[in-house]
């Protein structure tokens, strides 16, 4: 019954979203505040109803229901609690059902924290957020049914893909996709703005937080991805530049100019049309992620079944709204009024900057990514890109954007000085100088690139500290003024500051782990040592070991610095009866921000076993870098201005001095 | 500035930056990209020595040799035309006789391909798709259903 259960409430969302997608659109075309009234109790039902068809494919993986073929084949009974419940979003169906899920959520979020909304802005937003849902319900229920039954039930299920059982199957479907599906709100609140033809700044202000917390939410989807592939596939890589990461990454850069572009919209009520473009954008590179990843035309660890039926369907849904968004926009555009000048030179110039080399960057990637596709069905040559493409085309055009990312916060609005911007940067790019020479002499004769690598990250984390140190005078006034200074001063300030600062840090750990990490492979036997970067590994010896549905062989390693036990190391490789499948566990140790990381290989017959073993150098930093920026982009949202529903200020507030 | 001046600004630094990213990807897509090749491939298209690619079959039943200091050789083979591989390292779990492998390197003499990396497949059903392609073209390819026989006929609908 609870299948069945399911699979109705499904359809329920459906004829909901239906109705959610023309009424109020009516409503707002003949002024009917009646009609218009209805986007916001569907889109809330529309939730409930997905949410409980959500619950009934959980339930059914809980308890095992192996008369559901999806559970079938994605689940099995001794699989620990925990990974029941992530398996339902492990298989092709159930993380459709998620994606709508997200989706609905974010609509009804809007219906109820839009109450300030103009009527017919709101309205229009819902109804193009339902036309997005009700595709994606038809995918669902046409292509991808989670809820199909077998006639005769099956006593075991197939098991997850033991690459899957793990933690992290339980953190990066789903913040990642509250980053993809967050985009749907900007596209919507664009589409309604070209709807209504009218656009402000009070737009600007509703679409940037939306943006802020999907774009939050996909950078750490994204960086939870990589750190998983980095201790689950065994190889020490966290980046590798798959079509299926760049598919993430694409809508990631693209939101980040977002969130840049919309500022100077929502302060200076320029660059509309642009902003208004990027937010279609954004959420199409979405949207074509979705279709790479689920259609089957690449091949990899997301990929759970190819099915052709589905890729059409989901490059029909594309180019709906792609093609409709982009017609929409040509067609619409040029009524939006033209805001504000401002000179090349000023932080309107300095954001216009940013946004073109990011936009820039991410049509590389994009080239790179869909290149090897489109040659294949021109032409039938397969080929594959890979990193050296991206290195040579990604990376030279971040560098001026980074080198740029210090003066954006410190030049003024409309006419900013460049030359007083550069004197104030001074003493960033004096400790960046610093930190050159001391890499370069530390060293000595190693790769040419780190220095200058690390020397521009010293740079962009001190430049971007330097806008609040001087607003707030440290160092110049006694420090209880300046702590005084520091809480005055707006949340979005510090945000922009602390995200910067991450940007640093991460380039750092990027560079360091990619120019100095190290790594030995090698067999060794019971008792033998290996050494690499000041560490003694000593294999005691190799045990099998049992676990709830998979049998494990595990070494043990004792870890010595100079001497003295620092640790134990037990990787292993693990064995799935059920599917015949093997995973390798890393095993890891943390030293500061830099990881010592040991991986198996195959046993020999006389007993040696193959192993990885790396050192890898502030690695950790390109993870925390990531959660940082993510905390300047919490200090920003939290920011008064954006605060929804935020009350008049207090009389408390406005006696605080202006700075 | 008048708003044509700015507007022309604007174009121009965006061309410029455009123009620098068509550079810079026509330079790397001229020398990093690896073409994808079946064994037979090789053979036919008389591929020079030296030169890198992908290489991509089946692992010939019996082939695999494991020698010291974890080098390895094996052949790859397509069913017509197989290839003697050698490599040095681990390879991935899911490495197997008579299963398909998608392999990165240089070709160093006629007939011998040194690779540099072994590509993991994720799955235990999963058939890298241009192995899968290159067996149909050799006309090796059986469809069948490897992930549930029998089960999925006895699906509802």
């Amino acid at each position: 019954m609870i299948p069945e259960f399911g699979h109705f409430a499904l359809v329920l969302a459906l004829a909901l979203a239906l109705a959610q997608a023309t009424v109020p659109l009516w409503g707002a075309r003949t002024g009917d505040a009646t009609l218009m009234r209805v986007a916001g109790a569907t889109s809330i039902a529309q939730f409930v109803f997905v949410a409980a068809s959500f619950a009934a494919l959980t339930w059914c993986y809980v308890t095992s229901d192996f008369s559901v073929f999806n559970v079938f084949q994605n689940s099995n009974s001794t699989m620990p609690l925990v990974y029941k419940y992530t398996s339902v979003w492990g298989n092709h169906e159930g993380s459709m059902l998620l994606w709508v899920l997200i989706l609905a959520l974010f609509g009804a979020l809007v219906a109820l924290f839009g109450a300030n909304l103009p009527e017919t802005l709101r309205a229009n937003v819902l109804a193009v957020q339902a036309w997005i849902a009700a595709t994606f319900y038809l995918f669902i229920l046409f292509t991808s049914n989670p809820f199909l039954r077998i006639a005769q039930a099956p006593a075991e299920g197939r098991d997850l893909n033991p690459i899957l059982q793990d933690i992290g199957l339980a953190v990066h479907p789903p913040m990642l996709y509250l980053g993809y599906v967050g985009f749907s709100i900007s596209f919507s609140f664009a589409i309604a703005a070209l709807i209504d033809g009218k656009i402000d700044a009070a737009w600007a202000r509703w679409v940037r937080p939306w943006t802020l917390i999907a774009w939050m939410f996909l950078t750490l989807g994204i960086a939870m991805g990589s750190y998983w592939a980095y201790y689950e596939l065994g190889w020490g890589g966290w980046w590798f530049w798959d079509p299926v990461e760049n598919a993430s990454l694409m809508p990631w850069i693209a939101g980040t100019a977002l969130l840049h572009s919309a500022v100077v919209m929502e302060k200076r009520d320029a660059l509309k049309v642009w902003t208004v473009l990027l937010a279609i954008l954004t959420f199409s590179l979405s949207l074509l992620g979705t279709f790479l990843v689920r259609s089957g035309v690449l091949t990899s660890v997301h990929t759970f079944a190819t099915d052709p039926t589905r890729g059409v369907f989901i490059l029909a849904i594309l180019v709906l709204f792609i093609g409709g968004g982009l017609a929409l926009y040509a067609w619409r555009a040029p009524t939006l009024k033209q805001g504000g000048i401002f000179a090349p030179i000023s932080r309107e110039g300095a954001l216009v900057f940013n946004n073109l080399f990011l936009t820039t960057a991410c049509a590389t990637v994009f080239i790179g990514t869909l290149y090897p596709l489109a040659l294949e069905a021109m032409t039938g040559e397969k080929i594959s890109v890979g990193p050296p493409f991206f290195n040579l085309t990604f990376g030279p055009l971040f560098v001026p954007l980074l080198l740029a990312v210090p003066f954006g916060p410190l030049l003024a609005w409309k006419r900013g000085d460049l030359l007083g911007a550069g004197q104030r940067l001074l003493a960033a790019a004096a400790l960046a100088l610093i930190a050159l020479a001391a890499t370069f002499a530390y060293q000595r004769g190693g790769p040419v690139l780190a220095p200058f690598g690390i020397g521009l990250a010293v740079y962009v984390m001190v430049g971007a500290l330097i806008d609040p140190i001087e607003r707030i005078a440290l160092f110049r006034v006694p420090l209880a003024t300046a702590f005084a200074r520091a809480r005055g001063l707006p949340r979005s300030a510090w945000g922009t500051a602390v995200a910067h600062f991450a940007a640093g840090m991460l380039l750092f750990g990027v560079i360091a782990e990619s120019q100095w990490n190290s790594e030995r492979i090698v067999t060794v036997k019971q008792g033998e040592t290996v050494s690499l970067s000041g560490f003694d590994l000593t294999l005691d010896g190799l045990a099998p070991r049992k676990g709830p549905n998979y049998n494990e062989l595990v070494a043990r390693f004792t870890v010595r610095q100079g001497g003295t036990i620092v640790d134990v190391l037990e990787p292993s490789k693990r064995t799935f009866p059920q599917r015949g499948m093997s995973t390798t566990e890393a095993a890891l140790l943390t030293h500061g921000p830099s990881q010592l990381y040991l991986s198996l290989g195959d046993v020999s017959e006389q007993g040696a076993i193959a192993i990885r073993l790396y050192y890898k150098p502030f690695v950790l930093l390109i993870w925390l870098g990531a959660v940082v920026m993510v905390l300047g982009g919490a200090l920003s949202l939290s920011d008064r201005r954006l605060r929804v529903g935020a009350p008049k200020p207090s009389r408390h507030a406005m006696l605080q001095p202006a700075e | 500035m008048t708003r044509k001046q700015r507007r022309l600004t604007l174009i121009g630094a965006g061309l410029g930056v455009l123009a620098l990213a068509a550079g810079l990807v026509l330079f790397a897509l001229k020398d990093s990209i690896v073409f994808f090749n079946s064994p037979t491939d090789v053979v036919e298209k008389k591929i020079a020595p030296g030169s890198r690619l992908r290489l991509g079959g089946l692992v010939k039943p019996g082939s695999l040799v494991r020698g010291d200091n974890l080098s390895i050789r094996f052949e790859v083979t397509d069913g017509n035309t197989s290839l003697p591989v050698s490599y040095t390292g681990i390879l991935p779990d899911l490495f197997r006789e008579g299963q398909g492998v998608v392999t990165e390197g240089t070709l160093i003499a006629a007939g011998q391909f040194k690779a540099d990396s072994v590509l993991a497949k994720h799955d235990e059903a999963y058939m890298p798709k241009e192995v899968a392609d290159a067996l149909k073209k050799q006309g090796h390819w059986k469809t069948e259903d490897t992930r549930a026989p029998g089960v999925a006929a006895g699906a509802a609908k």
